[in-house]
C-alpha cells in the first residue's frame, strides 16, 4: 500500500517536450512510472520519449485516462497550466516549477479546490511510493520500500531523511514533497490522514521550517487523530528573524513561525522532534523498536 | 524586494490613493527647492531608507520654515539612521522625501498583506495609528481587524463597510472615504504583485479625508518579471551586497554572525545544516543555498563570498547529490579550490547517488586543508572542532 500513487498510476507532463520536462520524464519512465503522454501545444500529434503529445490536458485525459499531471512549465505559466488540469478532470497535479508568482497560486489553488483536484507544491520534488511509482525530481535509487512515510517543505531533507531511514534497515512507503512556498498545494494536515489510514505506514517522519503555521496544525491534528508514531524535525532554528531563508515561504515575520514555537506545539504533541536532521533515522529506528 | 516610501507614494498616485504632496531629494539645494515648490507653511523632512522606525530614530523631522527645511535636510542627508529594523550599524541616508505637512485629526493603521491561512489578501487595520502593530497585535489584540478578501471576487462593499465600522468611522462622507481608499488599494495590490502594503499612520484630515502619510511596499520577487517599471525601482544599495552578488549566480546567501561558513544544495537542508552545527556547540556563519545544480563555478563563487567573511575559521561543504551526481561535485570543489584561495579547512561531506566514487576523488585529490565527512552529523561535528582549532 502507499498513499495517492501506487504502479498503476497514469500520469501526463505538462510541458513534456521541454529541457526540464523531457529530462525528468525519462527518469521517471526509467523509474516505472506510468507516463502516458504528455502536453506541449502546438506539438500535438507527435511522439516524444516513445510517449503521445497532445495540444491541451483535455485532449490528454481523454486520450489516455490519466489522472495526474506533473507540471514543468515555466514559472509564468504555471497558474495557466493548474487550471486546465484541473477543468480537464486531473485528480492530482504534481507542480515542480521554482518561482511561481504568489498570485498565480491563489487563483490556481482556488481553482482546483472547485474541481475537486488535489495540488501538490510548486516548487517541491514531487512525490514517490517507493519501487513503484515516482513523480518528480527525486534521486529514486535512494528510496528502498518499507513502511515509513515522509512528508517534508524540502526537496535535500526528503532525501537526506529517507537515506537515513533506509540506511537503518527500513525503508519508505510513500514520500512526499510539499514544497516551502507561501501558498502550497496538499500539506500536513492533508497528508497526515492519508498516512494514518495507510496499512502499511507504521511511522511518519514529518519536516517543517519556519515561516507559516501548517506545523502548528499539523501539531493539532497529530494530537487527536494520529495513532502512529511521528518523528519531526524543524529547519531554521538559527536562522535570523524577518529574513527569507531560500524558500519563498521560509521568514520568521515578528514572532511569528519560529522553529521553538514548532517543536513546541509537536512535542506537545507527543511527536518526537529531533534537533538535527542528522538524528532523524536514529530517532525513526528508536520509534518503531518501541 | 522592497522600494522606498517616495516610491510607494508614486504607485499610491497613480491609483488615485491620497497622500501628501511630497518630492524626493536627492541633496540640500534640491530639498530646500522641492519646499519652495511644495509652498509649505509646514514640511516634513523625511530620510528615505528601507527600514521603519525612522521617526524614532530621528529621520523624520518637521520644519515651519524654508531655513528650518535646510538646516533638517544638513542634518538628516548623510546621516547613518539606526532603527529598531535595521542593523546596529544603520543605514546611510542617501535620499530625502520632503512632504507637506497636514492637518491630523486621527492616525490609523492600515496594511494589506497575504494571509498564508486562509490563502489570500487580507487588510487589516486598527485605530491605533503610528503604533508598532506587532505590539499592538500582543497587548490589545481587539483593536485590530482583519477583513480577507477572496481576488475571485474582488473588494466589495461588504468589505468596506466592515473595515469602515470596525474602526468606529460613523461619519457618512468619512466612511466613503475610508471605503474609496481601501478599495484602491486592494486593486494596486493585486495588479502590481504586491507582497505586502503598510500605511502607518493612515491619517484623517480635519475636512474628514484619509491621507498615506507613510508608505511601504513590498513585492513577490517571482512576479517582478511582468512588472519592468517595479523593478526599476530597485535600490541594490539598500540590499546586502553579497546577498545581491550571490544572487547573480543563482546562490542564495544570508549573512549571520557565526565562524562556520555553510555551503549547502538546498534551503531546507542549509537550514538543517546551520542547526547541526548550532546544536553541536558551533556557529553558523552563513546560510547559503548553492541551488540544485552545483558545479564548479557555483562552488568557487560560494568559497569566495564565504570567505569575505573575515570570522569564517572553517567551510562545512554539505551536499546531497541527487540529480546532480556527487563524483561531478566532488571535481566541482577541487576546481574551485583552485580558482579560489581557500585558506581555512574546508570539511565536506557528499552523499547520495556516486558518493563513494566521489570520496575517492576527494581523498586522490590529496588537498592538504580539505577533510571528508562521512554523513550530516560527522561533517558538522569535524567542522565545528576544525573552527576551534582541533
Amino acid at each position: 500500500m502507499s498513499i495517492l500513487i501506487n504502479k498503476d498510476t497514469k500520469v501526463i507532463v505538462q510541458g513534456f517536450t521541454g529541457k526540464e520536462g523531457t529530462f525528468h520524464a525519462e527518469q521517471c519512465l526509467a523509474y516505472g512510472t506510468k507516463i502516458v503522454g504528455g502536453v506541449t501545444p502546438n506539438k500535438g500529434g507527435q511522439e516524444h520519449l516513445g510517449q503521445p503529445v497532445f495540444n491541451t490536458v483535455a485532449e490528454a485525459v481523454k486520450t489516455t485516462g490519466a489522472t495526474v499531471s506533473m507540471i514543468f512549465v515555466p514559472p509564468a505559466f504555471v497558474g495557466d497550466a493548474v487550471m486546465e488540469a484541473a477543468e480537464a478532470g486531473i485528480e492530482l497535479a504534481v507542480i515542480i516549477t521554482e518561482g511561481a508568482p504568489v498570485k498565480d497560486m491563489q487563483m490556481a489553488k482556488a481553482h482546483a479546490t472547485k474541481h475537486g483536484m488535489k495540488t501538490l507544491g510548486p516548487n517541491c520534488p514531487g512525490i514517490i511510493t517507493a519501487e513503484e511509482c515516482k513523480i518528480g525530481i527525486m534521486p529514486g535509487m535512494i528510496f528502498k520500500k518499507g513502511n515509513v512515510g515522509l512528508i517534508s517543505k524540502s526537496g535535500t531533507l526528503t532525501y537526506e531523511g529517507a537515506n537515513q531511514v533506509c540506511n537503518e534497515g527500513f525503508g519508505i512507503t510513500t514520500a512526499v514533497g510539499i514544497g516551502g512556498d507561501p501558498i502550497i498545494g496538499l500539506s500536513y494536515l492533508q497528508l497526515l490522514p492519508m498516512f494514518e489510514a495507510d496499512p502499511e505506514t507504521e511511522c511518519i517522519v514529518m519536516i517543517g521550517e519556519i515561516g507559516g503555521d501548517l506545523e502548528i496544525q499539523a501539531a493539532a491534528y497529530i494530537k487527536e487523530h494520529i495513532s502512529k508514531p511521528v518523528v519531526a524535525f524543524i529547519a531554521g532554528q538559527t536562522a535570523p528573524k524577518g529574513k527569507t531563508m531560500g524558500h519563498a515561504g521560509a521568514i520568521v515575520s515578528g514572532s511569528a513561525g519560529t522553529a521553538a514555537e514548532k517543536m513546541a506545539a509537536l512535542e506537545a504533541a507527543g511527536a518526537t522532534v529531533v534537533v538535527s536532521p542528522a538524528e532523524i533515522g536514529k530517532a525513526v529506528t528508536k520509534a518503531l523498536s518501541k | 524586494m522592497n522600494i522606498h516610501e517616495y516610491q510607494a507614494k508614486q504607485i499610491f498616485a497613480k491609483y488615485g490613493v491620497p497622500t501628501p504632496k511630497g518630492i524626493m531629494a536627492e541633496s540640500v539645494p534640491a530639498a530646500v527647492k522641492a519646499a519652495e515648490q511644495l509652498g509649505g507653511p509646514v514640511w516634513v523632512v523625511k530620510a528615505q531608507i528601507h527600514a521603519g522606525g525612522r521617526g524614532l530614530g530621528g529621520g523624520v523631522k518637521l520644519a515651519k520654515s524654508i531655513e528650518e527645511v535646510r538646516e533638517l535636510s544638513e542634518e538628516i542627508l548623510g546621516m547613518t539612521l539606526v532603527t529598531h529594523q535595521t542593523t546596529e550599524a544603520g543605514k546611510l541616508v542617501k535620499k530625502l522625501y520632503i512632504e507637506d505637512g497636514a492637518d491630523i485629526k486621527a492616525e490609523y493603521y492600515l496594511s494589506v498583506v497575504l494571509d498564508r491561512k486562509l490563502e489570500m489578501p487580507s487588510i487589516i487595520a486598527s485605530t491605533e495609528g503610528g503604533m508598532n502593530i506587532e505590539d499592538v497585535a500582543e497587548n490589545s489584540p481587539e483593536k485590530i481587524i482583519t477583513v480577507p478578501v477572496d481576488p475571485a471576487v474582488g473588494f466589495q462593499g461588504f468589505h468596506g463597510r466592515q473595515l469602515a465600522f470596525g474602526l468606529g468611522i460613523s461619519d457618512k462622507t468619512e466612511q466613503k472615504n475610508i471605503i474609496s481608499f481601501a478599495k484602491k488599494l486592494f486593486k494596486l495590490y493585486m495588479e502590481n504583485d504586491a507582497e505586502m502594503i503598510e500605511i502607518n499612520p493612515l491619517i484623517r484630515t480635519g475636512a474628514g479625508e484619509f491621507l498615506a502619510l507613510d508608505g511601504k511596499m513590498g513585492f513577490d520577487n517571482s512576479a517582478l518579471g511582468r512588472h519592468p517599471d517595479i523593478e526599476a525601482m530597485r535600490d541594490f544599495s539598500e540590499e546586502d551586497a553579497d546577498e545581491v552578488e550571490a544572487a547573480k549566480y543563482g546562490l542564495s546567501y544570508v549573512a549571520l554572525d557565526g565562524e562556520i561558513g555553510c555551503m549547502v544544495n538546498g534551503a531546507g537542508l542549509a537550514m538543517g545544516t546551520m542547526d547541526t552545527i548550532n546544536h553541536m556547540g558551533g556557529t553558523p556563519a552563513n546560510f547559503l543555498d548553492v541551488g540544485g545544480s552545483a558545479n564548479a563555478e557555483t562552488v568557487a563563487k560560494g568559497f569566495e563570498i564565504i570567505l569575505k567573511n573575515p570570522n569564517v575559521k572553517a567551510i562545512f561543504v554539505n551536499i546531497f547529490g541527487g540529480i546532480v551526481r556527487c563524483d561531478r561535485i566532488a571535481n566541482g570543489i577541487i576546481e574551485a579550490t583552485k580558482i579560489t584561495d581557500v585558506n581555512v579547512p574546508v570539511i565536506v561531506r557528499l552523499d547520495g547517488t556516486n558518493a563513494p566514487e566521489a570520496a575517492e576523488i576527494l581523498k586522490n585529490a590529496n588537498i592538504s586543508n580539505l577533510i571528508v565527512g562521512s554523513d550530516l552529523g560527522d561533517g558538522a561535528a569535524k567542522a565545528v572542532a576544525a573552527a576551534k582549532g582541533n
